[in-house]
């Protein structure tokens, strides 16, 4: 009997350690998540700037861009306005799919940003 | 509703199937009166200072002393050499020196194409035994100047005739080219000049393209020299990254065609000073 317990007790022991160990990795790997997406954001910001890239500031006022443009509307509250990630991603993507007359170039179409570089651009507008 | 249609197809057709240059005319010069009623129409030929306060300002003070000024001085003397047969570049021409500047471009029905006025200086060299200038030279931009400043307050009146088809083809083309998206950026001109003037891209405020080709050649602040027309639209092309076309190419010439038309009954006021 005392020894099954005794058993019983290090396999708990050896069980708890596991989990603690698991929890460190899920902690870690949270943080790790957290990290590149916070990466992601800043380097979507970046993009949305650069005029070699996104360069949206030439036509949205966007939060603390300087010298913004006025030719489309400003980009503030995306998330309330574009809950659907796949349509705020078309319209950068393309935006003559929704207007063809569109003056707003279409990204992906042209080859000026590829798909990754708007996901990153996506995730930087969700915190407008 | 069918009688809403009906309404419209009626309204639309007599449009379409007259639109010719002149009521292409009438209506961008309309456009930009609606979206500028408080604007007078003769201030159009000043560009973006006639929509915008500041930069009108700034431009007043540059006017005390004009960047443009040398350039007229050499285009005067340039003018005045003797070619190597004794010729003048004034012998080609048949009208005083002020009236050169408003005689193009020109359709010239036996070349069949648009002659600008920079070509015509190159067909006259040519012809008494001296190489073309460069489109690009200050020699050649110089000469425009002192032409544009000797026709300072003479009308615009671009002539497309209508008993001359290619007259009407080059118009046509140059207009297709103005509302043609182009480059990677899939712009046309009218995107900026026509939908989104007096907008900004990031600092710059949009001018409208009535009255875009009157006071040509065009000091530059940003490049310190007096560019041409040609150059300008090189620019704009440049920058929606399209491919780019030659200075004094057929498609520039057939689209100065087409804005100079636009532009008719403004006054000429060259050459101008910009950013
Ligand atoms: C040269 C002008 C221009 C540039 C550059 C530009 N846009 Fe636009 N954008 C527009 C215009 C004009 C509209 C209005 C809708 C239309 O015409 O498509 C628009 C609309 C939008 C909309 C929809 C806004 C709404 O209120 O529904 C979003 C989102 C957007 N742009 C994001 C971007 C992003 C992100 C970039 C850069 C990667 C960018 N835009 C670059 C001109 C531009
Ligand atoms: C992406 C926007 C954009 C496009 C597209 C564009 N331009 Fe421009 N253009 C500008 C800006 C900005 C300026 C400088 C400010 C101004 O005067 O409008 C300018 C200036 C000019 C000027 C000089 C105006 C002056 O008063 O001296 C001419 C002429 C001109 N553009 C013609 C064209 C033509 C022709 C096209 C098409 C081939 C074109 N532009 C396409 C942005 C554009």
């Amino acid at each position: 009997m005392h020894h099954k317990n005794l058993i019983f007790f290090v396999l708990l022991c050896q069980v708890r350690r596991l989990a603690a160990a698991a929890a460190a990795v899920a902690v870690l790997a949270i943080a790790a998540a957290q990290a590149s997406t916070a990466g992601g954001i800043a380097s979507g910001k970046s993009l949305a700037m650069e005029r070699s890239k996104g360069n949206c500031l030439a036509c949205h006022r966007i939060e603390d861009g300087k010298l913004p443009g006025t030719i489309g509307p400003p980009l503030v509250a995306m998330k309330l306005r574009y809950p659907e990630r796949a349509a705020l991603k078309q319209q950068i993507c393309d935006a003559t799919i929704r207007n063809p007359d569109s003056r707003m170039p279409p990204f992906c179409r042209h080859g000026i940003l590829t798909e990754d570089e708007v996901e990153q651009i996506v995730d930087y507008l969700y915190t407008l | 509703m069918k009688n809403y249609a009906a309404l419209l197809l009626l309204g639309l057709a007599p449009l379409l199937s007259l639109a010719g240059p002149e009521e292409d005319r009438e209506a961008f010069v309309e456009y930009y009166q609606a979206r500028f009623p408080d604007v007078p129409f003769a201030e159009f030929a000043n560009g973006i200072y006639a929509i915008d306060e500041d930069a009108r300002r700034q431009w007043q003070d540059i006017e005390e002393f004009p960047p443009y000024e040398f350039a007229i001085e050499q285009g005067e003397s340039l003018w005045h050499e003797t070619m190597p047969d004794e010729a003048k570049l004034a012998d080609c021409f048949a009208q005083p020196v002020a009236d050169i500047r408003p005689a193009y471009p020109r359709f010239d029905a036996g070349r069949g194409e648009v002659v600008t006025l920079a070509l015509a200086i190159n067909h006259c060299r040519q012809a008494h035994r001296l190489p073309a200038l460069p489109y690009d030279s200050d020699e050649l931009i110089s000469i425009t100047a002192y032409l544009a400043y000797a026709a300072r307050g003479k009308p615009v009146a671009t002539r497309v005739p209508a008993d001359e088809p290619g007259a009407l083809a080059a118009y046509e083309d140059g207009k297709r080219f103005y509302y043609s998206k182009r480059g990677q950026l899939n712009f046309a001109c009218a995107d900026c000049h026509v939908t989104s003037v007096g907008l900004h891209v990031r600092a710059d405020r949009l001018s409208a393209s009535l009255g875009h080709t009157t006071h040509f050649p065009v000091y530059r602040s940003k490049l310190g020299a007096v560019i041409s027309l040609h150059q300008r639209f090189f620019g704009c092309v440049r920058d929606v990254r399209a491919k780019p076309f030659a200075l004094q190419s057929k498609e520039f010439r057939n689209l100065e065609y087409f804005l100079s038309y636009m532009g008719n009954g403004l006054e000429f006021n060259g050459p101008g000073a910009r950013k």
